[in-house]
Parts: C-alpha cells; sequence; structure tokens
C-alpha cells in the first residue's frame, strides 16, 4: 500500500510524459516536456528559498533569544509568502544616471545561473532532471557565472557603496574559487567520476567518501566549508553587503522584485553549497549505514534533504556567531592559509590512492 | 618593473563618500565625509548639525530645574549622569550639602545607568563587526535595568529622577532586591559576552592594532572617559575629583596602555566589573535620611560662574552654568565627552581601511545627540 502511495509522484509524471508524447510530434513533445520541467523546478526553488529565508529568520532569532516571525499563519509559515508578495508588489525604484540595461540585467545573470546550477542535483535515483557525466564540473562552471550579475549590478547602480560592494566581491569569488575548486578536486581523486548520480553510487559500497579518504577528506571538507560561506557570500564573509560598512552593499540600489532576486539567489547558492557538499562529503541521497535500504517505499529524497539542512543550519550558525573578516584578512586567509593546505592536501590524497590506504 | 613604476602606470582617483547621516554604522545622524582611495580612508571630515536642538540657548531660557530634563536628551543613554551634573553645579552653587542617603542613591543609580549605557554599546560594537548575535544578549540585560529605572523613576531612558537639592522622590521599596538581582544575574552573563565575542578570533583579528591612539594625542585632543583610559591617559573624574559617593567607595580605575580599539573594547568590559563592584559596596547599607533638601520654588544661583565635571558614560561631561543672580542662567556650557572624542577621529583613522573605520567608530561608543546638542 505504503509503495503505491510514494509512487504516485512518479506515476504522474510518466503519464504526463507519455501522454504529451502521443499528442505531438517528438521534437515538440520532447521541448514540452524539458519546459514542463524548467517550470517545475523553477516553482519548486522559489519556494525552496522562501522557506530558507523563513528558516534562516526562525534560526537567527534562536540564536538571539527572540521568537522570530509567528505571526501569519501557524508558526509564521506564511510570512516569507507575505514578504515575497510585498516585493513583487513594490515599486522598482532606480538611482538617477544608472547604466540601464546592465542595471536592469544584473538580477538575471545571479538568479539564473544559480538555478542552472540546480538542475544537475541528485535528488535521488530518479530524481534528477540533468545527469551528465561532467555535472560536478558544470556546477561549478554555472555558479560562479553569479558574480558577474554582482559586478554587473555594483557598477551599474552610480552608487559608491554598491561600487566598492561589487569590487570586494569580485576579488572574493575569484580568491575563494580556487579553494572550492581544489577541495572538490581532492574528492574527485577518490571517485574517479564528474558525474553526481555515480559518485553517490561509489558511496553506496564503501561509505561516504568522508569515511573513505579519512584524514584529507576532513581537511577538504573543512576548506570547502569555509570556501563554500565565501562563495555565496554568507557571513563571516560577507564583506560584498557588509551592512555596517556599506549600507547594502551591491544591491543598495535595487529594489522590489530585482532585490528579490538577488536574496533569493543567495539562500539557492547556499541550498547548492550544501548540496554539493552532502553528495560529495556525504553520501547523497544514501541513507546513513543504509539503515532504510530494505524499505522499498522510503523516499530517498528525504535523506538528501535531511542532510542538506543539516549543512544549511551549520552555514546559518557561522552567520549568526561570526563578526565580519575585514578585506585583506579575507585574502590573507584564502592566499596565505587554506590555498597552500589545500594543495598540499590534494598531493596527500593522490599519495594515499596511489598506496591504496582508502578504507 | 618595480612596484612604484607600476603604481605611476596605473592610474587612480580619490574619490569622496558620505557615510550619513543615513549609515547604519553612525549610530544615529553623523556624517563622515570620506575621501578613500580604494578601500583606504585618506581623511574624515565630520559635518555635524543633524540634530542639533539647541539644548544649551534653550537653558538660558529656562529655570534652574527645567534644565536638569533637558540635560536627558544630550546622552540619552547616561540621562542619569546628565541629570546629576546639573544638579551637582546647582548645588555648589547654593551650598547646599545633599544628605548621605541622596548621594548614595545618586551613586547607584549613576552606575546602573552606566552598564546599562555599555550593554548598549557592547551590542552595538559586535553588530558594527558583523556579529549581529550580541545585540540582543546585551538588550536581554541592560532591559532589566530599564524595568528598575521603571519602577523607582518613572521612566525608562530619560529618567529625570534628580533634582537640584537631592532627588524627585525615594526609591522604590523594590529597588534594592531588584539590583541586587540584577548584580546576581548579571555576574554570570559578563563571562557568556566574553565567550561569544571577546575570545573570538576574527574579532581580535578586527580590533587588536586598529585605530591606535596614542597617550600624547589622547591628551592633547582633550579625549576622555573609556578611549582615553585605553591610551593609559588616567582621567577618570570618579577617582581624581570624586563627587556623590565616589569617595567613600573602593574601586580601580582600568586603565590600558595599547591605545587600540581591543583596549578600549577591554576598559569597558572590566568597568562593568568596576561598577558592578561599586554597585555592590553601597547597595547593602544606603543610609536614612531625606531625599531633598528644601530649595526655593523659584532657584536664584548667587551671581558667578560655577562649574562641574562627572564621569559620565563616555568620558568626562562638564557643566558650565554663568548666572547674572537671576531665575534663569545666562549662560550654559556643557563640555560632552562625544565631541572631543569625534575630533581625534581623523587623525587615526587615517591610512586605514573602511572596515577598521567602522570598529574604531564602534569603540569610540558615539552617541550623537551628545555631540550636537
Amino acid at each position: 500500500m505504503n509503495f503505491l502511495i510514494m509512487n504516485i509522484p512518479l506515476n504522474i509524471v510518466s503519464t504526463v510524459h507519455d501522454w504529451i508524447y502521443s499528442i505531438m510530434p517528438e521534437t515538440a513533445a520532447s521541448i514540452t516536456v524539458m519546459v514542463l520541467i524548467a517550470v517545475a523546478y523553477l516553482a519548486l526553488f522559489a519556494v525552496a528559498g522562501l522557506y530558507l529565508v523563513l528558516l534562516e529568520r526562525k534560526v537567527a532569532a534562536w540564536f538571539q533569544l527572540r521568537l522570530g516571525p509567528n505571526r501569519v499563519g501557524p508558526l509564521g509559515l506564511f510570512q516569507t509568502i507575505a514578504d515575497a508578495l510585498k516585493l513583487v508588489s513594490k515599486e522598482l525604484t532606480s538611482n538617477d544616471r544608472i547604466d540601464k540595461f546592465l542595471y536592469n540585467l544584473a538580477p538575471y545573470f545571479v538568479i539564473v545561473s544559480t538555478l542552472i546550477g540546480i538542475s544537475v542535483f541528485p535528488f535521488s535515483k530518479q530524481f534528477q532532471a540533468f545527469d551528465i557525466n561532467i555535472g560536478l564540473f558544470f556546477l561549478i562552471a554555472v555558479s560562479s557565472i553569479g558574480v558577474i550579475g554582482i559586478l554587473v549590478g555594483g557598477w551599474a547602480s552610480n552608487n559608491k557603496f554598491a561600487l566598492i560592494g561589487a569590487m570586494r566581491s569580485g576579488l572574493q569569488t575569484i580568491s575563494y574559487e580556487l579553494s572550492v575548486g581544489l577541495s572538490i578536486l581532492t574528492m574527485v581523486l577518490l571517485t574517479g567520476t564528474l558525474q553526481l548520480s555515480e559518485i553517490v553510487e561509489v558511496q553506496r559500497t564503501g561509505g561516504w567518501l568522508i569515511l573513505q579518504g579519512h584524514i584529507p577528506a576532513i581537511i577538504a571538507f573543512c576548506i570547502f566549508m569555509i570556501a563554500g560561506t565565501a562563495e555565496t557570500n554568507r557571513a563571516p564573509f560577507d564583506l560584498v553587503e557588509a551592512e555596517s560598512e556599506l549600507g547594502a552593499g551591491f544591491h543598495t540600489e535595487y529594489s522590489g522584485m530585482k532585490f528579490a532576486y538577488f536574496f533569493l539567489a543567495e539562500f539557492i547558492n547556499m541550498f547548492i553549497i550544501a548540496s554539493i557538499a552532502v553528495v560529495l562529503f556525504f553520501g547523497g541521497w544514501l541513507s546513513p549505514f543504509g539503515i532504510t535500504d530494505g524499505i522499498t517505499w522510503f523516499p530517498e529524497v528525504l535523506w538528501f534533504l535531511i542532510k542538506v539542512l543539516v549543512i544549511i543550519f551549520l552555514m546559518m550558525w557561522f552567520r549568526w556567531t561570526f563578526p565580519r573578516l575585514r578585506v585583506d584578512q579575507l585574502l590573507t586567509l584564502e592566499w596565505k592559509y587554506l590555498l597552500p593546505l589545500n594543495l598540499a592536501n590534494l598531493m596527500i590524497m593522490a599519495i594515499i590512492i596511489w598506496m591504496n590506504w582508502t578504507i | 618593473m618595480t612596484d612604484q613604476e607600476i603604481k605611476n602606470k596605473i592610474k587612480t582617483e580619490e574619490y569622496f563618500v558620505n557615510m550619513g547621516p543615513q549609515h547604519p554604522a553612525a549610530h544615529g545622524v553623523l556624517r563622515l565625509l570620506l575621501t578613500i582611495d580604494g578601500e583606504i580612508i585618506k581623511n574624515v571630515e565630520p559635518d555635524l548639525g543633524y540634530i542639533h536642538r539647541s539644548i544649551e540657548k534653550m537653558c538660558e531660557r529656562d529655570s534652574y530645574q527645567q534644565i536638569v530634563h533637558l540635560t536627558d536628551r544630550m546622552d540619552y543613554l547616561s540621562s542619569n549622569i546628565n541629570n546629576e551634573a546639573v544638579c551637582l553645579a546647582v548645588e555648589k552653587a547654593l551650598e547646599i550639602e545633599v544628605s548621605d542617603r541622596v548621594k548614595v542613591i545618586r551613586t547607584i543609580v549613576s552606575e546602573l545607568t552606566r552598564i546599562a549605557s555599555h550593554c548598549l554599546w557592547w551590542g552595538v560594537m559586535g553588530m558594527d563587526l558583523g556579529a549581529l548575535t550580541t545585540y540582543f544578549y546585551a538588550f536581554r540585560d541592560r532591559e532589566l535595568i530599564n524595568d528598575i529605572f521603571e519602577e523607582t523613576c518613572g521612566a525608562r531612558l530619560t529618567m529625570n529622577y534628580n533634582a537640584p537639592g537631592g532627588l524627585m522622590y525615594d526609591i522604590h521599596p523594590n529597588f534594592v532586591k531588584r539590583t541586587k538581582d540584577f548584580i546576581k544575574h548579571f555576574k554570570t552573563k559578563i563571562p557568556e559576552y566574553d565567550r561569544l565575542l571577546t575570545g573570538n578570533v576574527i574579532f581580535q583579528k578586527r580590533t587588536k592594532g586598529v585605530g591606535i591612539l596614542t597617550k600624547e594625542d589622547a591628551i592633547s585632543y582633550g579625549v576622555s572617559g573609556p578611549v582615553a583610559r585605553g591610551s593609559g591617559f588616567a582621567s577618570d573624574v570618579r577617582k581624581h575629583h570624586p563627587y556623590s559617593a565616589y569617595d567613600r567607595v573602593d574601586f580601580k580605575e582600568v586603565l590600558l596602555t595599547e591605545g587600540d580599539t581591543f583596549a578600549r573594547y577591554q576598559v569597558r568590559i572590566m568597568e562593568l566589573w568596576e561598577s558592578i563592584s561599586i554597585i555592590e559596596q553601597l547597595i547593602d547599607n544606603i543610609p536614612e535620611g531625606s531625599v531633598k533638601e528644601p530649595t526655593k520654588a523659584v532657584i536664584k544661583l548667587p551671581k558667578g560662574e560655577y562649574y562641574q565635571r562627572v564621569e559620565a558614560a563616555r568620558g568626562e561631561l562638564g557643566v558650565y552654568i554663568n548666572s547674572t543672580g537671576a531665575k534663569n542662567p545666562y549662560r550654559v556650557k556643557f563640555r560632552s565627552p562625544g565631541f572631543s572624542n569625534l575630533s581625534v577621529l581623523n587623525h587615526i583613522a587615517k591610512g586605514s581601511k573602511i572596515a577598521d573605520l567602522v570598529a574604531t567608530m564602534a569603540s569610540f561608543d558615539f552617541v550623537i545627540p551628545d555631540i550636537d546638542r
């Protein structure tokens, strides 16, 4: 019985898929299906982003001896929808003498690159839109496009605070991209594949990669979390929007929906970083120690989401505990400490694999 | 190419940024005209006057009892201490000796005000450096002091508790118990503050060696309060020119010599402990006596000039009254700590980064109405 219930969404999907192919020529049908999947993902992640905002606010409240949003709907669950409606209906104000074209383009760079990134996620065995053999590479490549949007937005705003924020963003993202890439590379040595679904499958037999690669994997995870937090411009690396220094940084002059794009992208980026961490280190949608392997109806996507939420909680914990770094300290941390450590770590991992010391 | 040649080839320009009057780090309406080269600050020019209410001019119009109420609105975080300063000046002129009870109560209330003020500063300091959580921890404890004041003075921010000749009315019966409870509670919370912020590596990196103010500069710019004491300038009025009950309590003047932002931070944290110790020494034996010496309904000060200095939460507050013998003063001047402290900002912020300026400003603990009056 349960088996049937859990398979209803999948059944619906395949029914719709078959129906579209039966009424249309093949090319049109495949395009339609792709568009439908894209729309579904868009809706899913708009909602996911919004509820991450709510989660952030609730977590912040717990850290700060407050209650957090609790007026709109039960436990404040509709607060974030109310916020979204407010942002959508707000007037789009802008500064004098802006570069109109670039100013309007910037938010789309950020949000589109983010949304492309999520297409390759392996939520579970069946739930992956786009399983390509260079999935991990694709994710890194796409997620680094977002910084162009921030740079362009800060530049076009005709605001000095925005400009400083944008320049800091360029500095920060370019630096920390290296660490993200290298720590991922360390793990790729272990998996031998870039395809996300295969990376997860590797861990089915050998245990989670963070255990398989013992010490270098743990170091890689720590570096990945630091660099990933910096990549998403979150505290303690939120120099880009450092509110006590720059007002709101690069999005000072954005309002309404355009601001919402930046805002939402930040949260979805956090989701992306957490997902990469889960896939690379914590076995993706596999259950810990195979505890639900025998239960066929158990949705594997649940494990994926639980792990992602734990990592996201960790990132929120950083944000509400640490003060912000200064810009030169940020660069010192990356170029003088993380990068050499990362390179050494990569070598150690290579030696471990060469000597066949993996667990 | 050498570094210099490269620098000559790349043409850069300095630019102006208006930091304020609406800026999160200004804590009010302070406007700083920054000249910036990249992230490096070349010049800081404070522009004042956005919250000028001509309090000193209004004092010339009002009677001496009314002046006390105006001083609440200067440094609103140490309103009790401001009130006390004016009352002490008027009492000095009238040669009124207030009872011991008044002296002790004034001291306790002033120290509670200082703790409340330093609490708020601690929260805001964290916030300026990007650690938003500190704000709420500080407000949790400050709230308890506000409750004590609400019960005794009827107000939470602008107390008006002092009056020339004593106090407006006696303390509430719960005052002693609640103050003791608060002290007991707060003693467990300062170590929590330390765990949250003081020991944090990022915090120390952001504050140590940043915004260094030498002792010589502190003296020549007339800097006072915790800022001066962080540079080793012994300027505590409570210690060197005791007023009210400060001569009968035993407390240390906190002095550090580093002169950087972290030293100023530590001075304030240690001052919290000293304030607690002062309150503890006094709270158990508040002497009996009248809380208000009789004064005439219309106070007329004898002709002459009168000056009284007190240690407010931000430094030395001076009250100068010039009287012609009329029912209102001829001229009143307040020497506010914030104004002198602000004057040194350009000197120490030059050459640092924007983030350093924010950290330095946070450690100076500016209250803009105190600067502008």
